[in-house]
């Protein structure tokens, strides 16, 4: 069965998804960024919100304001419009302390690799990661890019409780998380940056599209980027171009 | 505490969170004379008991077979009453459902975070929940007592729109849905009601890319239980999603208990639309039978009303 994107995907009456593709890829990605871009800069009546995904941007509605099969029309003309999307604005550096109390399950990983923690660690700092959505949680930032040789199927028992900050990779992501929640994926470093805090401007630190590299820092130096980010620095170094 | 949610940042993970029962909600409010979507105390299967510190305070509670006293007495179903300084209001467990709401005229005074004032308990985001020995102040606003005709309870099925992912699993999976009831789990809560009856079989993996949901989409993972998506829910999620309840049901559904059956109905998109607008119509008509509250002449109603109410400017 062959399909074409991109296409509409009714979720009831109060949102739908609009599809680019079924996989991950940055060009699909991309797409889905610049059509995002397009809805909001269309300001539709009866749109509330998006939220980019790999592959879809997902619509939300309000089923009293919205007309829906307008909406619908209007949506997939200006998805059949859309171009991948190819410039990243932004390129953060982010420090990372890798494996001990900080990565709990690097040691584990590299083993069922056959690799030592060192040479986990130098392939995942290797890669420039896109961030392709952030969801789960408040914060939680997904990025592709993951080397293959570091790919690794999720844990069978998730843990119920992550330190904030985690560094994981499951399947053939890897993640920055933010708040401390239930994960299935391996530990293996841990980030004193804060993907989110309420009372800062942005809230929010990463988003869709922005590029990610990861800078390994000595254990020893864990306190005082954590103090420094608490007191409200900002630890991630951000370029933009 | 809840109002009526968090909206524009789901796309950095953030639950829209919110009161669970939007009309049982919107209808407290309004006998309290507040804006619909004004923050009110959720009460989840358990009571409680709120000391007024000081006062008077119009007050009011919505949700099914919910009972309200204050000082000990039993106040009419459907109306806001008033409660002194020293008085204890208290709202008696959920009876016939899940959640029964608690507004207070003039509203509570609380910041706002990312706009809203529901409590999001997983994230934190929205402040912690109330627990005994909290205090809450209110911009007490000077209300006439009022009464509405409250819905009466609805047990028909709660309608679902197939899809989006309805084509990942074996035919009929949709019809086996809407076929018999399924009984809410008690691990369900505010994120999401775990449902146990006929297994849904997928068409090969009970994965999915990642994509958005929303309260209402319902998910099967791989054991073919279903489980609803509900206001506190995740953004994303990665397991198919064979239908989504429709906006109009959302509210009565919430209020099906832990171990209360619940059977489907497939509807179109466009059926869902109809519904949608005749809820909100059907909303309208309750709210337009709010009135001021007639009580009995006892003496002390007829003071209590003639003593405040008379100084108010009804608004």
């Amino acid at each position: 069965m062959t399909l074409n994107y991109p296409r509409l995907l009714p979720n009831g009456d109060a949102a739908v998804s609009v599809e680019f593709g079924d996989s991950i890829d940055t060009k699909v990605n991309a797409s889905v960024l610049a059509f995002d871009l397009a809805v909001q800069q269309a300001g539709m009546p009866g749109v509330i919100e998006t939220v980019p995904t790999y592959r879809a941007l997902m619509v939300h509605l309000d089923p009293l304001t919205a007309d829906h099969s307008k909406l619908f029309d209007a949506l997939l003309q200006l998805a059949r419009g859309t171009l991948p999307q190819s410039d990243n604005k932004r390129r953060w550096t982010v420090p990372v302390v890798y494996g001990g109390a900080h990565g709990k399950d690097l040691k584990a990983l590299a083993q069922q690799h056959g690799m030592t923690s060192k040479e986990v660690v130098d392939i995942h700092l290797l890669t420039i990661y896109r961030v392709y959505m952030v969801g789960f949680m408040p914060g939680f930032t997904y990025l592709g890019g993951l080397d293959a040789r570091l790919h690794t199927p999720r844990r069978p028992e998730p843990r119920l409780q992550i330190p904030g900050g985690s560094i994981s990779i499951g399947g053939a992501q890897t993640a920055i998380g933010a708040a401390p929640s239930p994960s299935g994926w391996h530990l293996i470093g841990q980030t004193p940056v804060r993907c989110f805090v309420a009372e800062r401007e942005p809230a929010f630190l990463f988003e869709a599209g922005d590029e990610v590299v990861f800078q390994a820092e000595d254990a020893g130096r864990w306190d005082t980027l954590k103090a420094a980010s608490a007191a409200g620095e900002l630890i991630a170094n951000c370029e933009v171009f | 505490m809840q109002d009526i949610g968090r909206f524009g940042y789901r796309r950095f993970g953030v639950s829209t969170s919110g009161t669970m029962d939007r009309r049982s909600a919107a209808l407290a409010n309004a006998l309290v004379g507040n804006v619909a979507g004004s923050a009110v105390i959720e009460f989840h299967m358990l009571g409680g008991k709120l000391l007024v510190e000081e006062g008077p305070v119009v007050i009011a509670t919505v949700g099914p077979q919910c009972v309200l006293r204050i000082a000990g007495k039993l106040i009419d179903k459907g109306c806001s009453a008033r409660a002194e300084p020293g008085e204890i209001v208290e709202v008696e467990s959920v009876r016939q459902g899940v959640f029964a709401y608690v507004a207070v005229g003039g509203g509570f005074n609380l910041n706002p975070e990312l706009g809203s004032r529901s409590v999001h308990r997983r994230s934190g985001i929205g402040g912690p929940m109330l627990v005994s020995g909290a205090y809450l102040t209110v911009s007490a606003a000077p209300r006439q007592l009022m009464t509405i005709s409250l819905p009466k309870p609805d047990a028909r099925p709660i309608r679902v729109v197939p899809g989006p992912q309805n084509d990942r699993f074996v035919n009929g999976a949709v019809k086996a849905l809407c076929s018999s009831s399924y009984a809410i789990r008690s691990n369900s809560d505010r994120m999401a009601y775990r449902l146990s009856g006929l297994a849904l079989h997928h068409l090969g993996d009970a994965n999915i890319i990642s994509d958005g949901v929303l309260p209402g989409s319902i998910q099967v993972p791989g054991d073919g239980q279903p489980i609803v998506l509900l206001r506190d829910c995740q953004t994303t999620g990665g397991y198919p999603k064979i239908a989504t309840v429709i906006s109009a049901d959302l509210d009565r559904f919430a209020q099906i208990p832990p171990g209360g059956l619940v059977r489907f109905l497939s509807v179109t998109l466009d059926q869902a639309i109809v519904a949608a607008r005749a809820a909100a119509a059907e909303q309208t008509e309750i709210l337009a039978t709010i009135s001021p509250a007639i009580r009995l002449p006892t003496t002390d109603t007829l003071l209590r009303l003639n003593l405040i109410d008379g100084v108010t400017d009804g608004s």
